[in-house]
């Protein structure tokens, strides 16, 4: 049955696709002119030339950056963290959970709850950072130095990723899991022989939720890991501290044409090419992980 | 004479003169004392699985509620103890919580940040929610799935990017001449295009007053509304065709589908993540205002500090945090954080408990 197509309706689908189209240009569009101006020549970067497309192309600002030494120790560094931390935090996240999503355990409201009122209330800056200080002191005291680890355990706490992997465990039919208690199965192999396989997509998604913010994580590195101990900065303080540092006006005048910028680049390109290194990872994998960020999002918090 | 009321768990023994519990009662004690003893048991048998708990109850205790212990620093003189341990600061009483409100330089400061924090949540919440739930509503529109999933992945991807990279995108695409650099950033450009004050473009747009909270809404459109379009999407794909069909055949168009069809029907959400979104309201993102907010790429003659900027981009957490920078207002900084944070605690609860009432669904 084919039905005539009312003027209100083909009004709608093209504001529509105008709309959409516009707003899905804009999002690409900012990565789009950081490839250009990386690969761009000074003259065109500085006199406002590159507007989509790289303008005089050269290589030699992002090759800058591949040989910059302390840029790939700290994107070692962030490596380091995103692991690690994406690791620890889903180890403890689904031990939890696993035990919050049994009706059996006593004081489930009150560990509950212990969780969630994390999520609706924090100290604050300055009590965190007091925390993070001592716990680095301890960390220190025990003989780890490096700053990274606090980052790595002290970091990164996230009460709706639990209570999301709590809700995928509540929807496992308990009947399987009896079966593999009368098959003689420990608490242990019960989660990790059942549970964990039934509930892959939503750990995939909690695992990317974690380690997409460890991978973006600035504040809290910036705050804890002193500039005297910069080869423990994940790559993104470095990114910060390189757009302070060359591309403010704070340093004297023209940094463009500062004594100590004397490569035929702009550093706006260098900067252009540290944003590019950061991001082809996530760009490397977001396809992939895409639907099950949709997924992720669409379970929720939302309960009962 | 009279009759004791407790007849049925007590026995009058005649002969003695005694009471003594009745059977049943006796059976009925036992009970209770084996469900003691089986929850006990319980406990005992299911170790595994309170051990389980404990990793993360630890984690949660050491990193988020013992920060909340250092809170009891505004009650005291950040500047007698070691520094670093609050329980060696000596105490106060509310003389910092006076400083905030009474003191002629803090004071002033303090409730402009307050004001900028309820003003940027407000206008995030007033742009902010209604852009994903057009989105949605366009995207269903869009009948190709390629086309669609291609304008998809577009538009979430900026969710992905750090808060560096998009702060680092916005001051150098907004920057002006004053910068330091011989050309305004390509946004810049547009803006001036639209009529944007000259000199307020050579300036740095982000660095002016009047643009630095368009500038802020935007860039947060751009990072969150194409993601938190996902979960409106899911809600208007699932109203049924049937129910297009039906108001087709009443003579409805495509407004009036809109109004009587899809957008009952998604209310329920609609409703729900206005909630949320309320709920949330004074957690601002100061990640972000603070990397705005940095010394980088400032106009020339500010001496650093983009002063005209904070007077509107300061909110309570980024001034807690400038305070924390000077011992001496630690406390300060802390207490003004706690009223802000208590004062979001009390919206979320409230939020929640309407949303409870309203639909029975809530969040936690």
């Amino acid at each position: 049955m084919k039905r005539k197509t009312e003027v209100s309706e083909l009004i709608f689908r093209i504001v529509a696709y105008f709309i959409l189209i516009i707003f899905a240009l804009m999002c690409v569009y900012p990565l789009v002119y950081a490839l250009s101006a990386a690969f761009s020549s000074s003259d065109a970067v500085n006199g406002g030339k590159v507007i989509l497309w790289p303008v005089g192309i050269q290589g030699k600002a992002f090759l800058y950056v591949l040989t910059d030494n302390v840029f790939w120790i700290n994107y070692s560094n962030t490596l380091f963290v995103t692991f690690f931390g994406t690791v620890w935090a889903l180890g403890y996240s689904i031990l939890g959970a696993y035990a919050l999503s049994k009706k059996r355990l006593l004081g489930r409201h009150g560990f509950n709850f212990f969780l969630v009122f994390t999520m609706w209330f924090s100290a604050g800056i300055i009590p965190q950072y007091q925390n993070y200080m001592q716990t680095a002191q301890i960390f220190g005291s025990i003989g780890i130095t490096d700053l990274k680890w606090t980052v790595v355990i002290a970091m990164g706490m996230n009460a709706t990723n639990i209570i999301l992997l709590r809700n995928s465990f509540e929807g496992v039919p308990s009947e399987i899991e009896e079966a593999a208690r009368i098959d003689g199965a420990t608490e242990l192999q019960i989660l990790t022989k059942v549970y964990i396989p039934m509930s892959k997509a939503t750990i995939a998604t909690v695992a990317l939720f974690f380690g997409i913010s460890r991978w973006n994580g600035y504040f809290w590195a910036y705050k804890v890991i002193p500039g005297e101990q910069r080869y423990s900065w994940p790559v993104q303080v470095y990114i910060r501290d390189f757009l302070n540092e060359y591309t403010t006006i704070a340093n004297g005048g023209n940094v463009e044409t500062m004594d100590s910028w004397n490569h035929p680049f702009a550093t706006t390109s260098v900067l252009y090419s540290m944003v590019v290194c950061a991001v082809i990872p996530i760009l490397a994998i977001y396809p992939f992980i895409q639907k099950y960020f949709a997924k992720g999002v669409n379970m929720g918090g939302v309960k009962e | 004479m009279f009759k004791l009321k407790c007849d049925d768990f007590l026995i009058y023994d005649e002969a003695t003169g005694k009471y003594s519990m009745s059977p049943e009662q006796q059976v009925r004690d036992e009970t209770e004392r084996n469900k003691w003893k089986s929850t006990g048991f319980g406990i005992l048998k299911d170790w595994r699985l309170y051990a389980m708990l404990i990793p993360m109850i630890l984690v949660y205790f050491l990193w988020k509620y013992m920060p909340m212990y250092e809170l009891i620093g505004c009650f005291k003189d950040p500047t007698t103890g070691d520094g670093l341990h609050v329980a060696t600061n000596r105490w106060t009483g509310l003389r910092y919580f006076q400083q905030l409100f009474t003191d002629a330089t803090y004071s002033p400061q303090f409730w402009r940040a307050f004001r900028n924090t309820f003003i940027t949540a407000f206008y995030g919440l007033l742009f902010g929610f209604p852009m994903p739930i057009i989105l949605a509503l366009f995207f269903n529109e869009v009948r190709s799935n390629v086309a669609r999933s291609i304008m998809q992945v577009c538009v979430y991807l900026p969710k992905f990017l750090s808060t560096v990279i998009v702060t680092s995108l916005v001051l150098i695409l907004f920057r002006g001449t004053a910068a330091g650099t011989q050309s305004i950033g390509v946004v810049s450009k547009v803006f001036s295009v639209f009529g944007a004050d000259s000199a307020m473009v050579e300036q740095g747009l982000v660095f002016t007053t009047k643009y630095y909270r368009a500038i802020y809404i935007i860039s947060d459109l751009w990072e969150h509304a194409g993601y938190d379009s996902i979960v409106f999407f899911a809600a208007v794909i699932a109203v049924s065709p049937t129910s297009y069909e039906a108001a087709q055949i009443d003579g409805a168009g495509k407004l009036a589908q809109m109004r009587y069809v899809v957008i009952p029907s998604i209310l329920s959400t609609v409703v729900i993540m206005l909630i949320m979104k309320i709920g949330g309201l004074l957690s601002v993102g100061y990640e972000k205002i603070f990397l705005l907010l940095g010394t980088g790429m400032l106009p020339a003659g500010s001496g650093g500090v983009a002063e005209s900027n904070y007077e509107v981009a300061h909110v309570v957490s980024t001034f807690a945090n400038e305070l924390s920078a000077n011992d001496a207002n630690k406390a300060m900084g802390t207490a003004a954080e706690m009223l802000n944070n208590l004062i979001g605690m009390i919206l979320v609860i409230g939020s929640n408990a309407i949303a409870r009432k309203a639909s029975d669904v809530s969040l936690y």
